[in-house]
């Protein structure tokens, strides 16, 4: 076994050179190997050298991809993913000694330069920068206001709905007080105080799944036993991300989507995504034949797909499932025995005339199809109370359901809130006033941003549900890329001073499309926004 | 030919999903599971199981009821709710400054103001659980260690596990000196980690100390934090019960003795805190985490994604915990009551002739029944808690549970029910104990 150990020795010796060294070390083993082609080593070092060089191939293709990893890693120079951190101060400060330093120590044993933090640290940092985050940035300092700040940055990048604020808003001051505490009884903070469920009290359960029927016109009656509460959607979808899914395996997201599940399904949970790009051509419906090519090509690389998630609304486009496409799909995930996950959170926030269908009304064929699908739901959308904090997985597979219930120990609801909750979702007189008031003020308002856009010569997918308009101003990029079209995101963030989420942000594979936020806008801001849009279209189309 | 028809495969879960690192098949929820069953009460079944393995808080609820009542605006968003808009839109990881300033201030007073704390160095989670959890996952890699002193919480088992694949590797303490940590029990758990081939990444110690109900000496915090720099990793300080000790002057938390070293060596440190315990409310779901790394701080925020507070629920506590007449009266009282608590029970389990560890903080005692098993060993301990379970109707937590090495130690709640029931659990107690005399006698 000489040979091996003369491989790992050298290989422990470009270890600490830094560079590649690789080059040089594969010379030192493939002499040698000349030398049995030649007839002079034997059966031996026959099959010892191939081995050797296996055994150093996949050492050096290891390290290597370590190396890279730090690079892409690093937001700064001298920052080093493995074992650096700065302990107060600005990142950029470290100093670049640390990161060779740390390469060339044989053991992590011997402590040298700061305290380590682990490998989840460093993709935050790079996260940072990307424009959706600089642009919530932005507007947090410079936020428009109509009479104080008129020249602020208005904000269309946030998906928030407060056109129907001040219903829920009504409703609060009118009842907050009673409810949290009372409830018509006498005053005791025991109710709430105490450990209740992690997975939510029964009434508010009851309450919710009392709304999630109320949403889908009744098509469907959601049983209170099979909904698990949590924190919010964002816990919701990590929680089925770690139920159905090992580390390593896929779930298969079909793009544009959501920016948040890079965070909610990949992070902790050490599980990838696979974008299944959706086309304009198509206007970014969803294609039963572009999963069935993304399932087959990860299978090939050699990656275990666990699920599909797809949104119904989707966000960011906001076209609806049909009941054709849900059966294809649920016919999809039963051939490749998978899960779908069913983002339905904008269910109630639907404005278009097409018929919103749930999968939760198709989940009634036989118990098989049961077990594989779960819809993740919440109240940050429907009834504008993201703060509030909560979200629901609703399945039929009851060892999801136990396993995911234990999970939200780490993601519990507040039981002030689910009190208050029990409450305003019981009166069912002002849910129903809500759910239609609200549909009616959305897609009036939607209708006028999209005319709106229009007269700019910007179009818009048809979009019947949701908070966003999604806009094409590939028009209007310089170099239709991905570059364009930042550019174009930056124009429009400190010239027009509007703050959009470009579609990259999305994984829009087509350069061009914009996210717009109608639903935070009142008529009146309207004609503003569109006329900054002017401004910087203009420019464009005079380059 | 027969056709063999192809049965649908159901599809699977994943590892995590089915993996019992949750821990809930322990006796530490057992016994819950029993209770559940047969829940004593006062007035309807006075012969069911009195909970005594629930460290919860129920001493002072009449303090925080009469703020409440005091104080509408706390409840609600004022006249007409005109702060409700911007607090139903709040879902910022930052969470409500006032309520950070206010948590900063809680946490400086029940230190007596010996220290500060910066509110933009507070990342608020869902409750201490979260907390621990989160760091876990920021601190450590999979496969990687914790050093964590033993007896511990039997939920770190879950919290520090299961999601986060970390391992646990205990430092061993013993009744020899009180359960206190030493440095060589430090340096010979740091060995068998390393024997392992794990990866030491940090410490977590909870000062007030689950289960033992006891605070940690200065000089041994020193001894821990010394140990930290030395190996060069973290130290997570769980100081969820310090506003639980009974006399203020006991507790040294972790934050003084950074103080006194003018903070060098404090990136590697990091404060859990939580309202669940000191202010007797769990269900709200308030956790911290107050860290001293500007990388931890930032990654912390933005990893709370998944457990944020409720907006409402900060702005309730924000209003009450900036009442600054409100917490100083709480503080010293919830003291006051819990010390009165601690000496009830010690002084009846003295009478029956059973011995606790000198205990001066939390919402539990630490009591030694080692004379009672049957054998020493932790078969016995079990058999012994299956008897107190089931016979004498007490869910009190095993020390096997927590880990202990020794058998036979056994952690009793005593803040979770009324006086009344606290005597009617002393006397079953005390029956117990001259049932066994008598037995032993006629043997």
């Amino acid at each position: 076994m000489t040979q091996t150990r003369y491989s790992r020795s050298r290989s422990s010796d470009t270890e600490k050179e830094n560079t590649g060294g690789g080059g040089g070390a594969a010379m030192r083993v493939i002499v040698p190997l000349q030398g049995v082609v030649q007839g002079r080593g034997g059966l031996v070092l026959g099959s010892i050298i191939p081995c050797a060089l296996f055994y150093f191939l996949q050492f050096y293709l290891k390290r290597h991809r370590n190396d890279l990893d730090d690079q892409n890693n690093s937001n700064s120079p001298g920052l080093n993913s493995t074992t650096g951190s700065a302990s107060s101060g600005k990142l950029a400060e470290l100093p670049a000694l640390t990161r060779n330093l740390s390469r060339g120590l044989p053991s992590p044993r011997s402590p040298r330069g700061p305290v380590s933090v682990s490998g989840r640290v460093s993709g935050i940092v790079k996260g940072a920068d990307s424009p959706y985050y600089v642009g919530l940035r932005r507007v947090k300092e410079d936020p428009y206001d109509e009479l104080s700040n008129p020249n602020g940055i208005i904000q269309l990048g946030l998906a928030e709905n407060k056109l129907s604020l001040d219903l829920v808003n009504h409703w609060l001051a009118e009842n907050a007080e009673q409810v949290i505490l009372r409830n018509g009884k006498e005053l005791s903070i025991s109710r709430i105080a105490t450990y209740q469920p992690f997975d939510g009290l029964m009434e508010f359960k009851v309450a919710v799944a009392g709304f999630m029927s109320q949403v889908t016109a009744k098509a469907v009656s959601f049983d209170p036993s099979q909904v698990v509460l949590t924190a919010g959607a964002t816990p919701a979808i990590e929680i089925l991300s770690f139920c159905l899914a090992d580390v390593g395996n896929a779930f298969l997201v079909p793009t544009p989507c959501y920016p948040g599940y890079d965070r909610d399904v990949k992070w902790r949970t050490g599980v990838e995504i696979i974008h299944v790009p959706c086309r304009s051509a198509d206007d970014f419906n969803l294609s039963i034949a572009a999963l069935d090519r993304a399932f087959n090509q990860a299978k090939k690389r050699g990656l275990k797909v666990r699920g599909i998630i797809i949104s119904n609304p989707s966000n960011p486009v906001g076209n609806l499932l049909s009941r054709g496409t849900l059966y294809s799909l649920l016919d999809f995930a039963r051939e490749k025995n998978i899960h779908i996950v069913s983002n339905e959170i904008l269910a109630g926030s639907t404005h278009g005339n097409e018929e919103f269908v749930s999968i939760a009304e198709i989940m009634d064929l036989d118990d098989v199809d049961r077990k594989r699908v779960h819809l993740v739901y919440g109240l940050s959308k429907d009834l504008s109370l993201p703060g509030f904090r909560v979200g629901v997985i609703y399945s039929h597979n009851e060892e999801v359901l136990a396993a995911a219930k234990k999970l939200t120990r780490f993601s519990t609801i507040s039981s002030p809130t689910q009190c208050l909750l029990i409450s305003m979702l019981s009166d069912a007189k002002f849910v129903q006033t809500f759910i239609t008031i609200n549909r009616e003020r959305l897609q009036r308002t939607y209708a006028l941003f999209v005319a709106g856009l229009k007269k700019l010569g910007i179009k818009c997918i048809k979009s019947s549900g949701g908070f966003y308009c999604w806009a094409d101003m590939s028009g209007l990029i310089r170099s239709y890329s991905e570059k364009g079209e930042l550019e174009l995101w930056d124009k429009l963030l400190n010239i027009a001073k509007v703050n959009v989420t470009p579609g990259s942000c999305c994984h829009c594979i087509e350069p061009g499309w914009f996210c717009f936020c109608f639903a935070t806008l009142t008529e009146k801001d309207i004609p503003i926004v569109t006329d900054r849009i002017q401004k910087v279209s203009e420019t464009c189309k005079l380059n | 030919m027969a056709i063999e028809i192809e049965k649908p495969s159901s599809v699977r879960l994943s590892k995590v999903a089915i993996s019992k690192t949750h821990g809930e098949d322990s006796p530490y929820f057992a016994g819950w599971k029993a209770y559940d069953e047969n829940p004593y009460d006062e007035v309807h079944n006075q012969s069911g199981v009195i909970q005594m393995g629930l460290a919860e808080n129920q001493v002072s609820f009449d303090l925080l009821e009469k703020y409440l009542e005091e104080h509408h605006e706390a409840s609600s968003w004022g006249k007409g709710a005109p702060g409700f808009r911007e607090n139903a839109l709040f879902q910022d990881y930052h969470g409500l400054k006032s309520f950070r300033q206010a948590m900063a201030n809680f946490m400086e007073q029940i230190r007596g103001g010996k220290v500060k704390f910066d509110p933009d160095r507070i990342v608020l989670t869902a409750g201490a659980t979260a907390a621990n959890e989160l760091l876990t996952f920021i601190l450590a890699d999979p496969g990687d260690a914790l050093l964590v002193p033993t007896p511990y919480y039997p939920g770190f088992d879950r919290d520090l596990r299961w999601r986060t694949g970390v391992k646990i590797v205990p430092i061993h303490c013993n009744s020899s000196n009180n359960f206190q940590i030493t440095p060589q029990a430090l340096e010979a758990a740091y060995r068998s980690a390393e024997s392992m081939d794990l990866k030491v990444r940090g410490i977590l110690i909870t000062n007030p100390s689950n289960p033992l109900g006891s605070t940690i000496q200065s000089s041994i915090l020193n001894d821990i934090l010394d140990f930290a720099v030395h190996k060069n990793i973290h130290l997570v300080s769980d100081e969820i019960y310090s506003g639980s000790t009974f006399s203020p002057s006991e507790f040294v938390s972790i934050a003084e003795i950074l103080r006194n070293r003018n903070y060098k060596d404090a990136e590697r440190v990091h404060i859990v805190y939580s309202l669940s315990k000191d202010l007797g409310l769990p269900g709200f779901r308030v956790g911290t985490i107050y860290s001293y790394n500007d990388d931890v701080v930032t990654t912390a925020r933005r990893m709370s994604s998944f457990t944020l507070i409720s907006s409402q629920t900060q702005h309730l506590l924000a209003c009450m915990l900036s009442n600054h007449e409100f917490t100083q009266n709480y503080i010293k009282t919830n003291r006051e009551r819990l010390n009165k608590r601690y000496d009830m029970i010690i002084q009846g389990l003295k009478k029956a002739g059973i011995e606790c560890l000198k205990g001066n903080a939390g919402l539990f005692c630490w009591m030694n029944l080692s004379p009672l098993l049957n054998e020493p060993t932790r078969q016995g301990e079990l058999e012994l808690w299956n008897i107190i379970l089931n016979q004498v109707k007490l869910n009190i937590s095993p020390g096997s549970s927590c880990h202990c090495s020794e058998p036979g130690w056994f952690r009793v709640c005593f803040a979770n029910m009324s006086e009344q029931t606290l005597r009617v659990a002393l006397q079953r107690i005390h029956k117990f104990m001259e049932q066994r005399k008598v037995c032993s006698v006629n043997r």
